[in-house]
């Protein structure tokens, strides 16, 4: 399946090891990635929040780009907030033809357009795996299941809410996705009260106890639950679940300790990738406990 | 059976087909119980309830009242999604009671398993559904002010005002003081001392009201407030539970683009360097320079200058162990930190950021005012979309 891609900002900034499980991932799945490299980052709700006329004349243009692919099923992003973000700007420019026209002016001079489409779609690797892939054939594909691994899963807000601009009317199960690749790929899903709450990085810059609170309080929830480690399609929320997470343990005033995965590399794990190749030297929570268990599973 | 069986559902009868309609059908409601005069710590009872499908959980609930046992404590009022009286979590999510219907709430349960239905969160328990919306709901309302404080002598009969002037803050009027997104509110979780989703819409009902005269000092009071409209930490769980579509999460964002845009409050918590840097990275790079992120806040958008005020140095000071843990992890490296790639076409990035800024106003398409008119493909960008620049 050939894609239009739109790996995000943060993806090829401080989660580097995202880009790089997504790019190893995606052949053994038989997705043929191309890259938008010309795409500007989705504004993550920020550049909407100061113009949103700005963030939808960006989105539209990368929407515009993708459609530009040749042969592509689609557009595929590997973030959270991207997804939210541009759904929202998605769902006003699909709203009203006059307001779309509007914007498809401003890119003219580009030479591109955003045409509304029943048929194209821009989705999360989640989503595509669930949706287009399929579990079934996912679970064809597994080679090293991950038995014995608990897995927490963090779905980041802006993948589940608001439903009603999230597609969950013709995919009401989108909310529990994580819980069923967990499961798909041989592990076992950690019910906890976090799942879906908000890892708080938004306000990391301006009110760093209420951010880190929040980031603590879903990592403790997880570990009280028994997880071995969480897995996340949002690399927003793995920068505070992760890197932020000894500065978090602080303001819950206890350890935390607890290794979280982005999907990639879960994926990655139980289609036969090294843990190596899939950058999971390049947490801040060492992932070592969950590379020695995986490792267990592939001996026995 | 197999795991992908047990996913998909395979093992179960189809969702749909909770009970005939329009008969009597049987619900069993698992509600929380607790009355502080017992001395006893609270408790789950289980209540079988017989309705048809179409009626509410609030009815379920009456039902049990009326049923079983009259000291179950719910507010409630119009059972019509008016009053906003009847506010509890249902399976986990904040909503009224009067306007969920009880086989929906089943379906969301899960064939089989009681209905949990417990009372707000975010709100102490006064008993059983019932919370103290003075301590906390309508303590953060009187916060914001929630009247108009115009200007000057008043007329000698009403204000006049153009109607399309007030279109704007119709979504924010429509809010009817249930508390439900205080519930839900994922912010007020770790901080109670959040002004808060209801609060800071009823705030943005007055800000955005053109007979207010104290717009300017309403939004830097709430600016300059650590627990004000930057702490919202964007989460939509206001925006997903909300019976009347007010989207305070929207309001709150509003809040921030009248704050920044309009006022140029440069507020201590960084709200206003925060969106600046934000903003005019993706103008200059196309991506995020996230190394930069932190200090070019301080400087309101700058590099080099901000930075040494007293706020800004404490939390430098603070994110220093993040940054050494993203240089030790591999994760960044320090020619990242310095030297970020443009997009290889930034210049038609900068275009667009040129040519809507020319257009001297900002536009706004709120399809709560405009609805989705997908359907007919008119087009109607209405009247009252385009918020003027002050």
């Amino acid at each position: 399946m050939k894609l239009a891609y739109w790996p995000g900002c943060v993806s090829r900034g401080f989660t580097p090891e995202l880009h790089g499980s997504m790019a190893l991932v995606a052949p053994k799945l038989g997705l043929e990635l191309v890259e938008l490299d010309r795409a500007s980052c989705c504004g993550a709700g920020v550049i909407a929040e100061h113009n949103q006329e700005l963030a939808d004349t960006l989105n539209a243009r990368t929407f515009a780009l993708a459609q530009g692919v040749d042969g592509a099923a689609g557009m595929m992003n590997i973030c959270s907030t991207c997804q939210g973000a541009q759904s929202e700007c998605q769902e006003r420019l699909d709203a009203d033809s006059g307001y779309r026209d509007h914007i498809n002016g401003t890119l003219s001079d580009q030479g591109l357009t955003y045409e509304k489409s029943g048929e194209w779609w821009n989705k999360n690797f989640m989503w595509l795996l669930v949706e287009e892939i399929g579990l079934d054939k996912l679970a064809a594909k597994v080679v090293r299941p991950l038995e014995g691994l608990r897995i927490a899963p963090f779905y980041g807000c802006y993948i589940v809410r608001p439903t009603h601009r999230l597609g969950f009317e013709a995919h009401p199960n989108r909310h529990k996705y994580l819980d069923h690749l967990i499961e798909i790929l041989g592990a076992e899903s950690v019910s906890y009260a976090g799942s879906h709450k908000c890892c708080g990085f938004p306000v990391i810059t301006m009110n760093r106890a209420t951010s880190l609170r929040q980031a603590g309080r879903h990592l403790a929830d997880a570990i009280d639950a028994g997880a071995d480690c969480l897995v996340t399609p949002c690399p927003l929320c793995h920068l505070n679940l992760d890197m932020q997470q000894p500065d978090a343990a602080k303001f819950v005033e206890r350890d935390l300790d607890v290794p979280v995965l982005h999907l990639p590399q879960m994926v990655g794990l139980a289609l036969g990738l090294e843990p190596k190749e899939l950058g999971m030297d390049k947490h801040v929570v060492k992932t070592k406990d969950v590379q020695v268990k995986v490792a267990e599973v592939a001996a026995a | 059976m197999s795991i992908l069986d047990k996913i998909l559902g395979r093992d179960e009868e189809p969702a749909d087909g909770d009970g005939p309609k329009n008969e009597a059908a049987g619900y069993t409601l698992k509600i929380r119980r607790y009355d502080p005069e017992s001395g006893e710590t609270a408790f789950w009872h289980e209540y079988d309830v017989d309705i048809a499908p179409e009626r509410s959980v609030l009815d379920g609930i009456l039902y049990a009242k009326d049923h079983e046992d009259a000291s179950i404590g719910i507010r409630c009022s119009c059972r019509a999604a008016i009053c906003g009286s009847c506010g509890v979590r249902i399976n986990g999510k904040s909503a009224l009671a009067c306007n969920t219907r009880i086989s929906d709430a089943q379906a969301k349960a899960g064939r089989g398993k009681p209905i949990v239905v417990e009372p707000m969160g975010n709100m102490p328990v006064l008993k059983d559904l019932i919370v103290d919306m003075d301590a906390v709901h309508w303590k953060k309302i009187q916060r914001v002010v929630p009247w108009l404080l115009p200007d000057g002598e008043p007329p000698e009969r009403e204000y006049i005002v153009p109607a399309e002037s007030m279109i704007d803050v119709t979504q924010s009027m429509a809010c009817i003081q249930c508390g439900v997104c205080v519930s839900a509110c994922l912010s007020l979780e770790v901080d109670p001392e959040f002004v808060g989703p209801a609060a800071l819409a009823k705030a943005y009902r007055f800000v955005g009201d053109p007979r207010d005269g104290q717009t300017e000092e309403r939004l830097r009071d709430l600016a300059e407030d650590p627990h004000g409209m930057y702490d919202c930490t964007h989460c939509f769980a206001c925006i997903e539970v909300c019976p009347k579509d007010v989207a305070p999460m929207d309001q709150i964002m509003r809040l921030r683009r009248r704050a920044t845009g309009d006022y140029e409050i440069k507020d201590k918590n960084n709200g206003y360097g925060h969106g600046k840097a934000f903003v005019d990275m993706i103008e200059n790079w196309g991506t995020l320079h996230e190394a930069q992120m932190l200090p070019r806040s301080f400087g309101d958008g700058s590099m080099i200058k901000g930075q040494t005020e007293p706020g800004a140095v404490k939390q430098l000071v603070e994110a220093l162990p993040t940054a050494i843990r993203g240089l030790k992890s591999g994760k960044v490296t320090p020619k990242a930190v310095l030297f970020h790639p443009k997009l290889p076409d930034q210049d038609n990035v900068r275009k667009i950021y040129k040519a809507i800024e020319s257009q001297g106003e900002r536009l706004e398409l709120n399809l709560y005012i405009v609805a989705d008119n997908s359907a007919d493909e008119e087009g109607a960008m209405a009247e009252g979309t385009k918020e003027g620049l002050a």
